[in-house]
C-alpha cells in the first residue's frame, strides 16, 4: 500500500515531525480539524469540548462497549489561524506521559491539494521514545476499535 | 508462529491497550490498575493474564504483591519503532480524506435523485 504519511523522528531529539499531502482543498483539510463531528469520525474518539480559538481548550474521551472510560485527553489551544495553523498542547489523562506541544501547519499546494505538517514536542527524548515504543499510540486505533466493535456485535448476534 | 499472532490479538483489545499505556513508564499492582479504570478486579486480572502470557508484561513479586510492568524487549519486537505510529496516522488521515471528499459532494446528494 502507498505510504502517504511520513514520520521524521531523529535519534536523540525530543520531537517528531508528521507530514502528509491530501487530495483535498486546504479549506476541507482545516474544517476536518475544527468541526467536532468530523474530528470524531477520523480520530475515532468522542469530542466532549472543542473551542477553536486562541486560549480555547478541548477534551476527547473514548469508552468501551460497557461505557467504561478507556482514554481521556485534553489540551489548550494557544494559536488558531483558519487555514494556516493551530498550536495546542495535548495531554493524556491518567497516564504517566507528560503533556506535549503540537504545532499544526496547513498549506495549500493547489486548488485541490493541501499539506499538513505536525511537529510534536515532548518533555524529554525518553518520553518521546516511550510513546513510540508502544505498538500503537494514545490508546485509540480506529482500525482495531472498529474490528472490536464489529466482532462484538457478531458475537452478540450468535 | 502462533505466539506472534496472539500478541496482535492481545493488543487489539482497547482495555488491554489502555493497560499497556498505563504501564509504559511505571509498574503497578492489579488493584491499582483496576482502580484506574473503574473496572472490576477479575476483569483486569483476566486482561493481565493474557498480556503476561504474550510476554508483553513482566511480573515482579515482592511478598504477596505482584507488580506488573511492560516488557520493553517484546514491545520493540512487535514494533518496528516508528512504523505502528506512522500507520496509525496514515489510517486516520486516509479516513479524514475519505470523509471530506464525501462532505464536499454532499450538496449534490441533497438535490435528490432527479
Amino acid at each position: 500500500m502507498e505510504r502517504k504519511t511520513n514520520i521524521d523522528a531523529e535519534d536523540g531529539r525530543q520531537d517528531i515531525l508528521i507530514t502528509r499531502e491530501f487530495d483535498l482543498p486546504i479549506e476541507s483539510l482545516f474544517r476536518a480539524h475544527v468541526e467536532a463531528n468530523l474530528v470524531e469520525q477520523w480520530m475515532g474518539t468522542k469530542v466532549i469540548k472543542l473551542e477553536n480559538k486562541k486560549h480555547g481548550s478541548y477534551e476527547f474521551e473514548t469508552s468501551d462497549q460497557n461505557g467504561n472510560v478507556l482514554f481521556r485527553a485534553n489540551g489548550t489551544i494557544h494559536d488558531f489561524a483558519p487555514n494556516e495553523r493551530i498550536t495546542r498542547t495535548f495531554e493524556m489523562e491518567n497516564t504517566p506521559f507528560p503533556v506535549q506541544l503540537e504545532f499544526l501547519e496547513f498549506s495549500g499546494l493547489s486548488d485541490a491539494r493541501s499539506k499538513l505538517t505536525i511537529q510534536m514536542v515532548f518533555r524529554s527524548v525518553e518520553d518521546r521514545d516511550n510513546l513510540l515504543k508502544l505498538p500503537f499510540r494514545q490508546g485509540i486505533n480506529m482500525a482495531h476499535d472498529r474490528l472490536q466493535e464489529i466482532v462484538g456485535k457478531l458475537r452478540q448476534g450468535q | 508462529m502462533n505466539l506472534r499472532r496472539d500478541v496482535f490479538q492481545a493488543i487489539a483489545d482497547p482495555t488491554r491497550r489502555a493497560i499497556l499505556v498505563l504501564l509504559a513508564t511505571q509498574s503497578l499492582t492489579a488493584g491499582a490498575i483496576a482502580a484506574n479504570f473503574g473496572t472490576a478486579r477479575p476483569t483486569v486480572s483476566k486482561h493481565l493474564k493474557i498480556l503476561a502470557e504474550c510476554e508483553l508484561l513482566d511480573q515482579d513479586r515482592s511478598g504477596r504483591e505482584i507488580h506488573y510492568r511492560l516488557n520493553p524487549k517484546k514491545m520493540i519486537e512487535i514494533a518496528d519503532f516508528i512504523e505502528p505510529f506512522r500507520q496509525m496516522w496514515d489510517e486516520r488521515f486516509n479516513k479524514l480524506e475519505d470523509i471530506m471528499k464525501k462532505e464536499s459532494r454532499q450538496p449534490v446528494h441533497d438535490l435528490g435523485p432527479y
